[in-house]
């Protein structure tokens, strides 16, 4: 069992990363990367709420959706409680939590409309997790974002002071950096399947 | 007369190119690089994204002086979700084939930028005609930009092309044409280009492409500007966070 969900929790991480890979939130990706500090605190935001909608979604979906053959509603309730929930998730920290409001609170209306928190949401129901799990792959999935958006503000900084030709300056040599970085996580397919045959 | 006329026609061709959204704009970028590996699927997603969008504009530019204000976009989700919901069951029913290999991407459409984008900054403030067509205009400009890259992508990374257009054609007729192989590179496909890589790659391409030709045309270059292209950017508080420490520094 934990075996099983190492195994999840690293193929979220790693070799199906929802940024390199999969191409989910590939947005904030590029539009927040630039400086470290505001990717650390988009990406934790999104850790947050992506298991957060997970483990409020997944009972929705078993309890109410399945039991009455209600599966099709699945889109239009994800969306509504993703939004609603990142709401109240707003409004709670900012009486509760101040520190942590300051810190993350900002990029919190922002993720409402990330394909990342829609998108796990529904893999999870794709791949027919159970709750553990689905809440491990959520997890995994919101530190594959972190890693890939702390790894592209390294790069990013890097590419400020280099030499590029004059017609790829800007948006596309942002995209062949971030081709290049989706290449090296392209090493880690196969590792799963051999660490944990 | 004419000049409406003139007008009415430049909502529908902006999108195709001087805005196109994705070359231009720098919107909805993941459908963009998740489903242009092959052509037939960019197909799919081209058109399942252009109905969407030109139906969810007509209904929001018909309710925009009954949404207030203040729910207005939990009121174009809904809207949009709606859509969706109806292009996933037909796919579902008709394209079982289309539906894998679109998989989490066709629900995903919900939360593509060019669609709310559009809502936000067209239809809650024009009338029905003219977001129609300028739903329209974006829509197909998408799936001309979809074209584009699948193209490229296909050729290159398996040698095909059009493979597994004989699905989508079926829906007129029984086809017998399943598009075409191409000879040598179908045998070394160049497999990185149907990849995660090869997407970024070649989108980085496409758009340096674009800003030559926009630059040839005296426009601007296409620029992720932050949060100026996001369709939340109304709602969120990173763009003056960020103009604060710019002003503090």
């Amino acid at each position: 069992m934990t075996k099983e969900l190492l195994a999840v929790l690293l193929t979220a991480i790693l070799t199906q990363n929802f940024v390199l890979a999969k191409f989910l939130g590939i947005c904030p990706f590029l539009g927040v990367s630039k400086k470290l500090n505001t990717a650390v605190g988009m990406s934790l935001a999104v850790i947050f709420v992506m298991v957060l909608a997970t483990a409020v979604t997944y009972p929705i979906n078993q309890l109410i959706l399945v039991k009455n053959d209600l599966e099709y509603l699945q889109t239009i309730v994800f969306i509504l409680v993703i939004a609603a929930l990142v709401q109240l998730v707003e409004i709670f920290l900012k009486r509760y939590v101040k520190p942590l409001y300051n810190s993350l609170g900002i990029y919190l209306p922002l993720i409402t409309t990330n394909c990342a928190v829609l998108g796990v949401v529904l893999l999870n129901v794709d791949n027919g997790y159970n709750f553990v799990t689905s809440l491990v792959n959520s997890f995994g999935g919101g530190v594959g974002f972190l890693v890939a958006m702390v790894m592209f503000a390294g790069v990013r900084e890097r590419l400020e002071s280099a030499d590029i030709p004059k017609a790829l300056q800007g948006l596309p040599i942002t995209l062949i950096a971030a081709a290049l970085t989706s290449v090296s996580f392209l090493g880690f397919s196969g590792l799963i399947d051999n660490i944990f045959r | 007369m004419s000049e409406e006329k003139k007008c009415m026609s430049r909502e529908f061709t902006k999108g195709l190119l001087t805005e196109n959204p994705v070359f231009r704009l720098v919107l909805g970028t993941c459908p963009t690089l998740a489903v242009s590996t092959s052509v037939s699927s960019a197909i799919g997603m081209g058109l399942a994204a252009t109905i969407v969008l030109t139906c969810s504009n007509i209904v929001i530019s018909a309710l925009r002086k009954l949404i207030p204000d203040r729910v207005r976009i939990p009121a174009y989700i809904v809207i949009i979700a709606s859509f969706v919901t109806i292009i996933q069951l037909l796919v579902k029913a008709f394209l079982p084939s289309l539906d894998t290999a679109l998989g989490v991407y066709l629900p995903l459409i919900v939360v593509n930028c060019i669609i709310l984008g559009r809502a936000e900054a067209f239809a809650s403030k024009n009338p029905v005609a003219a977001s129609a067509l300028d739903g329209l205009g974006m829509g197909i400009g998408f799936l001309a930009a979809l074209l584009c890259m699948s193209t490229v992508r296909e050729i290159l990374g398996s040698g095909t092309f059009l493979s597994g257009i004989k699905e989508l054609l079926s829906v007129f007729g029984e086809v017998n044409f399943d598009g075409f192989t191409i000879p040598w590179i179908n045998a070394h496909p160049m497999i990185i280009f149907v990849l995660a890589p090869g997407g970024f790659f070649v989108f980085g391409i496409m758009i340096a492409l674009a800003n030559k030709v926009a630059e040839r045309n005296g426009k601007p270059k296409a620029e992720l500007k932050g949060c100026a292209n996001c369709p939340m950017a109304a709602t969120c508080r990173i763009r003056d966070d960020q103009s604060k420490e710019v002003s503090l520094s």
